[in-house]
Formats: structure tokens, sequence, C-alpha cells
């Protein structure tokens, strides 16, 4: 349906266009003298909110033990299936063998990761976070699959809860009243 | 079903619905029939019952019968009146009979589930990431099915071995075990090797071997299998890969005759393990153990990939097929050693080829070694039968070729084709070998195909579908699992190439190979390939070829052989 808009003439002051005029230089002077919004990137970077995703990440507890078991469960809901994950078994002589699995080697395809998030939210151990990394860069495509040396160092060490491992080995340190 | 047969049926009512099934059956099965699920972790159809698990509660309910006359009770509208036990029952060892009343869903049995949960998940560890049973794991099903959903036990778990070797392929994690106790069952019902045994009490109750011993007969990862948690893992799979991502393809072990079902796992083209799948006219739900390594020759070291002819590698797989069917022509005397590993479709082929051909004999090596009673015939061939019907050969075959040998030796004998055997394992000398133009086909290198002026490669049992008939005359098909290797075509895209330089043009496809099959064999008649079911076929052969001196013993479902091959 057509709409047909009447037209208001123009009043002898809007004729003038100063009024418009003015209105325009005001903003253009508040904006000379407001504080600046640009930044200065590379130099200056950005304050990205608590809960930005960035890189996926794999992060140790505080105590340096690496917190992915390879329950796999993020390489099976990934939806780019940007992750792969070779599992293997923790040695029986090692400091963390009750935990008995960790990955043998972990890859995340970051031109295929699309930062949905979903890999942290399933993750049952917590060793999987998006952080405030959010320019990745290189010159070949290989460049792009981190692996899981590269994914810890990015990762770091993130504060722990619950510390369930620490707390089911003492568990068993301590054995039960027979 | 006949009419007579349907007269022995009892009727039972689970949820108020009428199932009829045979005397003797336990209302989990009689459940199971109208597709009621009755969880249960200790009862398993092949293993005796002994109800200790108590998951399977349900109430139940009797007729009621007046005491003085035993005559049945009905109520106000003339129907008959239940008396429903004030006690919930288990469902696996209560044995149907005539006017059973069940309720799998009422309230009782509902809150009698949701405990007996609740007492399980007190003491499991909950360590779900990490254990090889998340995803087939009955506890983590029953414990969303059945359960609270959220724990109230604040005191400490107990805490128990997680690390127990069993034997050399079974490692037990004492936390998960829930001892329902079906690992202790098998091992005293079907391998007959009574190992192992609970020790302690109560909460302290574990899994142990038998001082001294070890579970180490050749039917213990069977016990993994049947575990219906993660507390028996097995060795070789054990956090290798994650149950939900591997693809199960239906396949038959072909270890030896007996032809045992098998679901073979992979992902993305590799295998990871190989379970039994039931088939209780063959293999019930067991396999051995030995069956299960199988899987491991795919990728062999000494895999045969390239063909090569006179050593040279010919790049297009084609062209080795053509300069083999060339050696194959123009008035050769020609021996061909076909295989009882070969599939139905392959000796089929491989007839054709020798008929085809002109050739002076055709022969299969035999592989009989001592059977264990159960699930490993004596006949190792898983194929023999296969052979016969195809008519590949017509008697049973030996374990040297020693006629061959003797043509080789007299000049009789200019040129072999050998499928899958390696010659000079069935008494053909290196020497002998090497009088003759050898032609090679098979999957892994050995003395012939070193010898081999032709090697053509071929493809294992997991890369291609096909068909084996067992000690039974049993007409089983196993499927593709995995890709085979690069460059390497079907064993009948060979065939049927070898066939065609010699002037006989048959496609390549197996449904097209079981069209030609279905005419040209009798006891193929009316069979595609399609058409086989799951569980396999009873072939209706000659009697001629049931009465051959077969070397089978008794083993699980199988009774004499030789004179009418018998299934119990």
């Amino acid at each position: 349906m057509a709409l047909l808009v009447q037209r208001k003439p123009l009043s002898w002051l809007e004729k003038t266009y100063l009024p418009q005029i003015l209105g325009g230089m005001r903003i253009t002077l508040k904006h000379l003298f407001a504080p600046k919004v640009t930044l200065q990137y590379p130099e200056e970077r950005p304050v990205l909110p608590e809960n930005y995703r960035g890189v996926p990440t794999l992060v140790k507890d505080p105590n340096g033990r690496e917190k992915c078991v390879s329950c796999q469960l993020c390489e099976f809901v990934c939806p780019p299936k940007a992750i792969r994950i070779w599992p293997g078994e923790i040695p029986e002589n090692a400091e963390t063998a009750h935990v008995e699995k960790a990955p043998d080697d972990f890859e995340i395809d970051m031109l295929r990761c699309i930062y949905c998030g979903l890999c942290q939210e399933v993750c049952p151990e917590e060793a999987i976070f998006l952080q405030d990394i959010f320019s990745v860069t290189g010159y070949s495509r290989d460049e792009f699959k981190f692996r899981k040396n590269k994914l810890y160092e990015l990762g770091g060490t993130l504060p722990d809860k619950h510390y369930k491992w620490d707390k089911k080995k003492e568990a068993a340190f301590r054995g039960n009243e027979h | 079903m006949s009419d007579e047969k349907k007269e022995e049926l009892v009727t039972v009512y689970v949820d108020d619905r009428e199932v009829q099934v045979p005397p003797g059956t336990n209302m989990i099965e009689a459940a199971a029939k109208i597709g009621v699920e009755v969880p249960h972790y200790c009862y398993h159809p092949k293993l005796s019952v002994v109800g200790n698990c108590r998951m399977c509660m349900v109430e139940m309910g009797m007729p009621q019968k007046d005491r003085g006359t035993g005559q049945p009770v009905l109520d106000d509208e003339g129907h008959q009146k239940t008396m429903w036990l004030p006690k919930p029952a288990i469902a696996c060892s209560t044995v149907a009979m005539p006017g059973l009343r069940i309720r799998t869903d009422s309230e009782l049995a509902r809150s009698c589930q949701k405990g007996v949960m609740e007492f399980l998940l007190v003491n499991h560890p909950l360590d779900c990431p990490i254990c090889d049973q998340a995803g087939e794991c009955r506890l983590q099903e029953f414990a969303t099915d059945y359960g609270r959903g959220y724990s109230r036990f604040v005191e400490e778990k107990n805490v128990k071995p997680k690390r127990t070797v069993l034997g050399p392929r079974v490692i037990l994690d004492d936390e998960r075990c829930i001892l329902c106790s079906r690992c202790i069952r098998f091992c005293q019902e079907v391998p007959e090797d009574d190992v192992l045994g609970f020790v302690d009490r109560g909460s302290y109750t574990t899994l142990t071997c038998y001082p001294g011993k070890r579970l180490e007969n050749n039917y213990s990862l069977n016990t993994v299998d049947i575990c219906p948690v993660g507390a028996l893992t097995s060795t070789d799979f054990r956090f290798q890969m994650r149950v939900w991502f591997l693809k199960e393809t239906h396949s038959i072990c072909t270890e030896s005759s007996v032809g045992a079902n098998t679901l073979v796992g992979s992902r993305e083209g590799t295998i990871h393990r190989i379970t039994p799948r039931r088939n209780d006219e063959v293999n019930d739900t067991w396999m051995a153990d030995s069956g299960r390594e199988l899987y491991k020759q795919v990728e062999a070291r000494n895999r045969l990939l390239r063909s090569t002819v006179d050593g040279a590698e010919t790049g297009d797989p084609e062209r080795a097929v053509e300069a083999t069917a060339d050696l194959l022509r123009g008035g050769k005397r020609i021996a061909f050693v076909g295989s009882g590993r070969c599939s139905v479709e392959e000796q089929f082929l491989f007839k054709k080829l020798a008929e085809q051909v002109g050739a002076q004999s055709t022969a299969l090596v035999s592989r009989v070694a001592e059977g264990d009673g159960l699930l490993i015939s004596a006949d190792r061939n898983p194929n023999v039968r296969g052979a016969l019907t195809t008519g590949l050969i017509d008697e049973l075959p030996r374990h040297e070729l020693t006629g061959l040998a003797a043509g080789i030796d007299k000049g009789e004998i200019d040129t072999v084709v050998a499928y899958n055997e390696d010659l000079t394992a069935a008494g053909i000398t290196e020497e002998q070998l090497d009088k003759v133009t050898v032609i090679y086909l098979g999957t892994h290198a050995n003395k012939t195909s070193d010898r081999a002026q032709v090697v053509l490669p071929t493809l294992t049992v997991f890369e291609k579908n096909g068909s084996f008939i067992n000690q039974q005359f049993r007409l089983q098909k196993f499927l593709q699992a995995v890709p085979g290797p690069a460059g390497v075509p079907d064993d009948l895209r060979t065939l049927a190439g070898l066939l065609a330089g010699n002037g006989l043009s048959i496609p390549p496809g197996i449904d097209e190979v079981w069209e030609e099959l279905s005419e040209s064999v009798d006891a193929f008649k009316g069979l595609l390939f399609m058409k086989i079911p799951a569980t396999g076929i009873l072939l209706d052969v000659p009697p001629g070829l049931r009465r051959l001196p077969y070397a089978e013993g008794k083993t699980l479902h199988y009774e004499s052989a030789g004179e009418g091959a018998v299934t119990v």
C-alpha cells in the first residue's frame, strides 16, 4: 500500500540552514573535548569483559597438574570438529598416577574454531577455558593447529575451587577403617 | 507358530498388557518381549540367575483362588481378582506362570528402583570422565532413568584399589564394581575356569582372583563385555577411545570355523576393538580373546600395499592385473591354490578363473589344530565349507600340497596362483617355487610373496564385504568396517579383472556376484547378499557335503563332525 507523505514547507529560519549547521558544530565540538574512545591498537589493548570468549586454552591447577583427563567430551561436542585428542595413560610411578588418564596430545584447529564455548561448558574437569586472547596470527594453516604444549602455554594456571583429585588422593592415603 | 505350540505358552500380564511366553521364561524376558525394560545388573540371559543386585524389583500379583474350593475369585464385574503381594519381588527369578501379573512402573516398583540406585551410587567413585565404560554403562543409564539425580551421601566414600591386574588382558577397578557377580558366574559356567570370587564383607566386598591364580583363560575378555559398569577393563582397549566415537560394524570372527558373530568398533578408518555380537545359534554372547586381536593384522608391518610385477611396483593396480591376466593366458599348466580364509564370493570367482584358464588343479590348505570345545573349533579356516559349496574343491583340504609339489618336480606345473596362502608353509620348498611362475594374491608378505613374479595386494576381512559358511553350514555375512589402504583394490575387483582378461566378464560388485552365485550353486538358490540375515542362514546343502570327515569336534551349539552336522 502506497503511503503518501505530506512534506511540510520549510519555515523562514529553516531556510537559512543555520540551526542545523550550529547543531552539527555542537556535536563536533563536544567530541573534540570529550575523552577519546579510539584505541591505538595494537599498542593499546581493549579491556575485555569477564565472560569474553577468546581462544580456547588448556589450564593447569595451582599445583601444576594438567587438569585435562582426555575424556574427549569437548571433541564430541565441538560443532566444527576443531578439537582432536589422543588419549593416554599416566604411568603408574607418576605423582598424579591416581588420575590415571591424561591426553598424549591435544590439538585445536583455530581456523576451524568458532569460539562458541561449548567445550568449556561441557568440560567435567574445568580444564578448558576460552580466555582473553582474541588475535591469532600465523603464516600457514599448520601454525593455527595449536598442540598441547602451546595450549597449556596460552592457558596458564587458573585458581581451582574443588581440588577434586587431591581430595581423592588424600582419601586413598587415609584409607578406610576396616 | 503352530497351534500345538501355542498351547504350551502361558499368559502373563506386564503392566496390564498381555504377553504369551513359554513356561520357564523369567519376567525380565517376558517384559522385554513387549518392549518393557525391567532394569537389571546381575541378570544375564546366558548365565544362571542369582538375584543379588535387586535392581529388577517389581510388584507382583497372582490370580486369587478360593482356599477351600480352589475356584477363582471374581470381583463384582466378574473379572478375576488379583492378589498383589505386599512386598516387591525380583523379576529375574520370577518365572512366568498362568495369570501372573507384574507392575514395573507402580509407585512401589519406582521407589525400589530409586532406592537400589541410591545404594549402588553410595560408594561409586563417579569418575565417568576417565572411565572406559562411560557411554555404554548400565549404571550411567539407570542413574538417569531411575535415579534421584543428586546425592544425599555426605560421608566419605570407600577407597578401593584402582588398578588390580587380574590377568594378562583384564584390569580391575574395584571402586567401580557393583558386586553383580556376572564375571564370577561367567568364569564358572562358560570357560569353567573358576578363578574369580568375592572376599570381605559389606561395602568392603572386593572382587579378587583365587590366591595364586590369574584370570588368563582365553575367554577372560568376555567378563569385560558383561561387566555392567567399568570395573573390569580390557588392557588392550583401556583409555584408547571413548565408545561413543566407535562405529560398530557387523563382522564374523575368522579365527576358526565356528564363525563367531562380532562387532568391529572403528573410528575414522582405525579399528579400536572387536566385541562379540549375540547369536543364540552360534556363539551366544561370547567370543574368544584371541579372536579380538585379529584386527591388528590390518596395520601389520608386513602388509602388502603395492602391486608388483617382477619386483617392480606397477603404480596402477590395473596394470598388474593385466600383466597377471597375460601370464595366465596361452595354454600354461597352472595350479590354483585357494584359501579357506577367503569369502564365499572370492572362492567362487577364483573357481571361475581356474575353470576359465583351464587349471590343472585347485586346492586348499587345511589348518587343523586342537579345538577348545567352546568357540574355537579344530578347523582354523573360517570358510572351508564355502570352498566345498561353491565347488572350488571337492574333497577336504590337506595340510601339505603334496600333489602340487610332485607336479612341480615332474614339470607338469609351470605356474602357481596362490591366494592368501603361504605355499612354503604348506609343504612346497623354496626351490620348488623357484622352478615355477608364482602369482600371489594376498594381504601380507611372506616367503611365497617374496618369490612371486606378480603380487596383487588384497583386503583383510575388515575392509570388504563378503560371507563365510561356518561349521554348521550357516551362511554368515561380514561388512566393511574400515576402508582398505589406498591403492589396494577389492578382491572381487581384482578377480573380475583377471577373469575379464581371460574372456569372461563378470561385474565386480558383490550383489552381481551373488546373482551369479544364486543361479549356479543350488545351495544358494534364491539368496542374495542383502538377503542374508544378520545372524546368518542355515544352508540346505547336498547330504554328501555334510558327510565328509570334518575335523571339528564338539563346540558350543555344534555336536559332531562328519555324519550330519548337527546344531544343538
